[in-house]
């Protein structure tokens, strides 16, 4: 198809040359580039960028799938239908993939209008935003609020820095962001975890809070409703894909195998939850043990997929460990002192997107005065 | 104090066509090139014009800024023609060799003997002074100056290299002449690194008058410059030179023998090659000569990280002992970059399954495997850089032309060469090595 367009039409100066950048976004889909290389090393590894991020989809499908179970299970335990597995999964399935499909939607158009207007090749990098950005917001967020997040959180998020490499915060995270500030009453609160359909209603003990707004209320309230095996398997309200830590493990081991995400940023970021959590509940903060920090709400999705970004996150090794350290404290954080946020990871996250440049620029001054000084003696 | 130095950083990359250990065959060419482009940081001037007779060891070039250094002919014969390029740039001068090769008698000596002024003399004389490589930057090393120190990696780590124990084994005599020699231009003597996995048999391993650090690691390992950066590394200030061991056997053979002698073994590799294996020839012989190159074959001079592209009517270089024949890689692969499993295609990323076959060569061609993007995954970098420098952002100071930065980071202690790995793994596919090489350029516009 791509083929018959080359000659002519999409070249500069054809009729639909203002069409060229989405032309050969397509091809270069369907079949590696014919490029060869002309300066520098004259064989190449097989590794590109669309390969990495495919990477990183494909380690977010088992929480999407779960995700989307999830979301038919919430529904059938909160109007007390009984559905069978497979009613549940297509019934979420259906809720889910409208997200998907505004999400691919709004935010390819806006990257490809971008790159034509820049005239350069499309970026990948909106493979991985658009399948983080379903996986974190309430099933139930209208599509039109998710369309004008993602519209803000591509152009502004990414296109004004000059795109994928380029961009300073998380984009799916800041699409989140957006929704959050701008429309607290959708993304927040106890009605939109879970879908009720309108020709069904809720049984009476049905709450649809989150255990993370549950907790606020002491470990007695929390342990009335779920066991901590509970939080960890992931039948819970909660955004779509954050949930069940078992799928969320699945996709870490994917990352740090093929090592597209750095496994130090997820370890210190965990550890970072751990003590805060741990300081929180010895100093009467919280009745949680810390370990519940983990399981809860988005802690986990975060730590995995949203702060590893190799574009926003440190980019020194020992950076890493200081910047995962301090998204996984800074987000208990919030939790635990801070009643208006029941979830801190949006925004340790985005905060430490922030200063990573900062940590990575102290750590290089360390090693480099470091250095000097062993040179000098030596 | 042990001397070894032990690398675990870097990638063996790995291609087919190694060059079998035997010599093919010894070309004896018609005509030979003497291109000036094989150096960096010299502008040529000719000395000769077309139809002068010279002698093997006759000046054919000098420098414009040093007129001493002088740039020789290896063979004995006739100036055929100056090639020149756009803006009347001295591309190369054809000599046409003489049916009996006759020397220029630079006069026999004993090294120990000379002083570093006698040597120097011997060397801008004979042609050999461009051999001399210095640091920071990588160019013709300067004759008014004395470096720190004179390092030279005695074997090669990069994809298919001449394995210098085959093509310089006979040459003991010469590199320990050169060796001695060189030692007479610095007063922080001769560093010399050896591949630590054949420390008890390589020849190498037994020269007087030298500091030997055996090295082991995956390439860069057999790099000079992270050899430095191991031994003492480049500050600002430094100057150091360095010299390949193929070339420190030819100074050896004129201090000994007092001719110029620049043959050598050239090795023969790569996927496309008819018949890797090694032939012997002067620097200047014609690629046809050497090898049949099929349509569609890229012939570079030098490995595939870092050599130049000579094409089928090009010469061999004077620095080089290796010529990597490759396909051009204008196929394009179906759903390449989406498929779970491409066994033809080699990748050091663990994206890809390469890592189930650590055994296999590959038949690698010249695609770039992918569209040029902006850096996005950079620890990738770090891995293939076994020094004690920031890769990314010494990268990105060069890219920025921040002169500072690029100190800090930097800069001094490295050559393109040692970052070539870089643009092989980035997934961005960015040309590091050509970043490199303008950052370079500028700190030698900047600097001077």
């Amino acid at each position: 198809m791509a083929d018959q367009n080359k000659p002519g039409l999409f070249e500069k100066g054809g009729k639909l040359y203002w069409l060229h950048s989405t032309i050969d976004a397509f091809d270069t889909f369907l079949r590696v580039p014919g490029t060869v290389t002309s300066r520098g090393a004259h064989v190449r590894d097989g590794i590109d960028l669309k390969r990495v991020m495919i990477m990183v989809v494909i380690a977010l499908v088992p929480a999407a799938l779960f995700g989307m179970y999830n979301v038919g299970y919430q529904t059938a335990l909160a109007t007390g239908a009984s559905w069978g597995f497979w009613k549940m999964f297509f019934y979420g399935l259906l809720k889910v993939l409208p997200l998907y499909i505004v999400s691919y939607i709004v935010g390819l158009a806006i990257e490809f209008a971008d790159a034509q207007i820049k005239g350069e090749e499309v970026n990948e990098g909106y493979l991985v935003s658009g399948f983080l950005i379903p996986l974190i917001v309430p099933v139930d967020v209208p599509l039109w609020m998710l369309a004008l997040a993602v519209a803000f959180a591509v152009i502004f998020g990414k296109c004004v820095f000059g795109g994928t490499g380029m961009n300073i915060w998380n984009p799916a995270l800041l699409a989140r962001a957006f929704l959050f500030f701008s429309y607290p009453s959708s993304m927040s609160g106890s009605e939109v975890w879970v879908h009720i359909p309108k020709n069904m209603t809720a049984v009476d003990s049905f709450t649809g809070a989150t255990p993370l707004a549950i907790a606020h209320d002491g470990m007695g309230a929390l342990s009335a409703q779920y066991s901590f095996m509970d939080l960890f398997y992931g039948l819970i309200p909660g955004s779509v894909g954050e949930t069940c830590v078992i799928a969320i493990l699945l996709g870490a081991l994917i990352l740090v195998w093929t090592g597209v995400a750095s496994w130090k940023i997820m370890v210190s970021s965990v550890a970072g939850g751990l003590l805060v959590g741990w300081l929180g509940n010895l100093g009467g903060a919280t009745e949680l043990p810390a370990l519940y920090q983990l399981v809860m709400g988005g802690f986990l999705f975060g730590t995995v997929f949203m702060a590893t970004d190799p574009v926003t996150s440190a980019q020194t090794e020992c950076g890493k460990w200081i910047y995962g350290f301090l998204v996984g404290a800074l987000a208990v954080t919030v939790r635990l002192w801070n009643p208006g946020y029941a979830e801190g990871m949006m925004l340790a996250i985005l905060l430490m997107n922030t200063f990573a440049p900062l940590i990575d620029h102290c750590v290089v001054s360390a090693k480099i005065s470091a250095r000097n000084k062993k040179v000098k003696t030596a | 104090m042990s001397n070894n130095i032990h690398l675990k950083k870097g990638l063996d990359i790995p291609m087919k066509g190694i060059a079998a250990q035997k010599v093919v065959k010894t070309v004896v060419p018609d005509t030979v090139a003497l291109k000036p482009t094989d150096f960096k940081g010299l502008v040529p001037r000719l000395l000769v014009k077309e139809g002068d007779r010279v002698l093997a060891g006759s000046p054919v070039l000098a420098d414009k800024q040093n007129p001493d250094i002088l740039f020789t002919s290896p063979v004995s014969g006739t100036v055929a023609q100056v090639v020149r390029g756009d803006k009347r740039k001295l591309l190369a001068v054809l000599v046409k060799a003489d049916a009996e090769q006759e020397y220029v008698d630079f006069g026999p000596k004993d090294p120990a003997s000379l002083s570093g002024d006698d040597v120097r003399e011997l060397l801008l004389k004979s042609g050999l002074w461009p051999s001399l490589i210095q640091r920071p930057y990588g160019v013709a090393a300067n004759p008014e100056l004395r470096p720190k120190a004179i390092f030279i990696s005695s074997f090669s780590s990069a994809p298919l290299a001449a394995d210098t124990d085959f093509t310089l084994g006979d040459k003991a005599q010469d590199i320990q002449a050169g060796i001695l020699a060189l030692g007479k231009l610095t007063d922080g003597g001769v560093h010399l690194c050896i591949n630590e996995a054949v420390e008890a048999k390589t020849p190498f391993a037994k020269m007087d008058g030298a500091v030997i650090h055996p090295v082991s690691g995956p390439h860069p390992a057999g790099n000079v410059g992270v050899q430095i950066s191991h031994i003492a590394p480049i500050m600002k200030g430094d100057t150091v030179w360095t010299v390949s061991p193929l070339l420190a056997a030819a100074i050896g053979h004129v201090v000994r023998t007092g001719k110029l002698d620049l043959r050598r073994k050239v090795a023969v590799t790569g996927p496309a090659a008819v018949e890797p294996a090694y032939v012997e020839a002067l620097p200047g012989t014609p690629v046809a000569e050497l090898t049949r190159v099929a349509e569609g074959v890229r012939v570079i001079g030098g490995d595939v990280l870092t050599g130049t592209v000579l094409g089928p009517e090009g010469y061999l270089g004077f620095f080089d002992d290796q010529l990597t024949l490759l396909r051009e890689g204008t196929e394009r692969e179906w759903f390449g970059w989406a498929k779970p499993f491409r066994p033809k295609v080699h990748s050091s990323s663990w994206c890809y399954f390469s890592w189930l076959t650590p055994k296999k060569q590959y038949d690698m061609d010249t695609n770039l495997h992918g569209g040029p993007r902006a850096f996005v995954e950079t620890k990738c970098f770090e891995d293939v850089t076994p020094m004690d420098i920031f890769p990314i952002y010494l990268i990105k100071a060069c890219l920025a032309g921040d002169i500072e930065k690029m100190e800090k980071f930097g800069i001094y202690e490295v050559l393109p060469e040692d970052l070539a790995l870089c643009d092989y793994v980035d997934p961005s596919k960015n040309d590091i090595q050509a970043i490199i090489a303008d950052g370079i350029d500028l700190m030698i516009k900047e600097m001077a």
